[in-house]
């Protein structure tokens, strides 16, 4: 009789590969700080809101490209969100700070229409999927812009009750003279609603950008105390700044 | 939440609330007319809004991007720009202001839209009340019968076709505004709405309107200028 030819053996699966082990993170039902939107169950929400917040030039967008891609190299689905990017208005916003021809809630009410769209139609499908969703500032710059400006907070935590509580949220600190050079560094200019010239702090606007973001920060503080950010020094190296990120989001999936 | 006039501006604001086809906007119409005549300063709130808040509305309503919550939110931002740009100004300059529809609208369409009442409240807590509102309350059947019958066809909002109630939009519209007049009418105590009988003659309603308002706005404070 001819010899079998022996079964061929299953190869042992190759564990030397980095990114083979892909973490399942275990889900993570959310709540609204609000009302919420109608006909939205949080709990069946199970994927992490990340936000980071910080005044322009804090290193947000770097921060957050680098977490994306990391995120995305451990295997986890990733989706980016971001003030003004709605379908709804994006454009007329746009619109609007160019000719700061809007009146005070009205310009408040657009925002929030801004956010609500993104949150619907990006957020909540995607966090209902189980994605990591980083949001690139959230609720609560468009909380301290308003606040700095005279608004009621009362009115503002009653808008903002359609929010979702995040799973972290990281503030970048860093002082307005260190943000005023990062800001030259970059594009020479100061930008007239980043130095909060509607407001008339000052005539002249290097004066006007320091002590906005001054107001803009101590406001930040107050908010902290209510929604519990994490504060990151972001006057350190990009790397190490990440390096931070990266640990307490790793805890996080862990959780 | 306080009116205008108790707030101590010398302003006065007067709105009229319905359904449509009670008759509302041909009342007003005619209110102002009256109040005009009489040589008042008087300015009939034509809710033009701002290009900008215009141009994204009709955005989202044409592309059907709207939810419950962002068409609060969208008509919020509305009413704030006319708010802010419009009525108030007016109001601190002493005008007499007529309204046709105010935030009671805005509580009764979301609320039939699924947003809770407290968060819309509070919403358009930065608006003051009107100093008096006319509601016109006309049976369902005869405002339907007005508007459907000078209608080629309905609007997709306005016949409130994104709820689901029905696949027709006729018969989404009768649920639709049913649904809104049951809520007007459990705000009317509440807001101390002046209530019209819109199945009467449209002069049998004017005559009281006219009345009305003679009754509870002095008007000596609105008469205009020797140089108007």
């Amino acid at each position: 009789m001819p010899r079998r030819p022996a079964p061929p053996t299953k190869p042992a699966p190759r564990t030397d590969l980095p990114g083979l082990k892909v973490r399942v993170p275990r889900p993570h039902p959310k709540r609204f700080y609000g009302h919420g939107i109608p006909g939205v169950d949080p709990s069946t929400l199970t994927g992490r809101l990340i936000v980071v917040e910080g005044a322009d030039g804090s290193g947000r967008s770097t921060q957050i490209a680098r977490l994306v891609q990391w995120l995305e190299s451990q295997g986890h689905a990733t989706v980016e969100v971001g003030l003004k990017r709605s379908t709804l208005v994006a454009e007329e916003l746009e619109r609007a700070q160019q000719g700061n021809i809007l009146s005070h809630t009205t310009l408040s009410l657009f925002y929030a229409t801004d956010f609500a769209d993104q949150l619907e139609n990006v957020m909540l499908p995607a966090l209902k999927a189980g994605f990591m969703v980083l949001a690139d500032r959230y609720i609560y710059t468009l909380m301290v812009r308003d606040l700095v400006r005279g608004s009621d907070e009362a009115w503002l935590r009653n808008l903002y009750g359609i929010a979702l509580v995040p799973d972290a949220v990281f503030y970048l600190q860093v002082p307005p003279e260190e943000l005023i050079q990062r800001t030259f560094a970059k594009s020479h200019a100061l930008d007239y609603w980043e130095s909060g010239m509607d407001l008339g702090l000052a005539r002249d606007m290097f004066d006007s950008f320091i002590l906005y973001q001054r107001r803009m920060a101590e406001t930040f503080q107050h908010l902290q105390t209510l929604y519990h950010f994490t504060i990151v020094d972001g006057t350190r190296s990009i790397e190490a700044i990440n390096a931070d990120l990266r640990q307490q989001i790793e805890r996080l999936l862990a959780e | 939440m306080k009116t205008f006039a108790e707030l101590g501006i010398p302003g006065r604001l007067i709105a009229v609330e319905g359904i449509d086809g009670s008759g509302k906007s041909t009342q007003v119409h005619l209110l102002r007319r009256w109040l005009e005549d009489l040589g008042l300063k008087v300015f009939m709130s034509a809710w033009n809004s701002s290009e900008l808040v215009k141009s994204a509305t009709s955005r989202g309503k044409k592309s059907h991007l709207l939810t419950p919550t962002t068409f609060s939110l969208i008509h919020a931002t509305d009413f704030a720009d006319r708010y802010e740009r419009q009525l108030l100004p007016l109001l601190r300059a002493g005008y007499l202001v007529l309204c046709d529809r105010y935030i009671f609208t805005a509580f009764a369409r979301d609320v039939v839209r699924g947003c809770p009442p407290d968060w819309v409240r509070a919403l358009y807590s930065f608006a003051a009340l009107p100093d008096l509102v006319f509601f016109f309350k006309a049976h369902l059947e005869v405002s339907l019968a007005r508007i459907l019958s000078g209608r080629e066809e309905l609007k997709y909002f306005e016949a409130g076709m994104d709820l689901r109630l029905a696949s027709d939009p006729q018969e989404s519209y009768r649920i639709f505004q049913g649904r809104l007049l049951e809520q007007y009418l459990a705000m009317s105590a509440e807001f101390k709405f002046y209530e019209v009988d819109a199945n009467q003659p449209v002069e049998a309603s004017q005559r009281l309107v006219r009345q009305i308002v003679a009754d509870r706005i002095p008007f000596g404070p609105f008469r205009a200028g020797p140089r108007a």
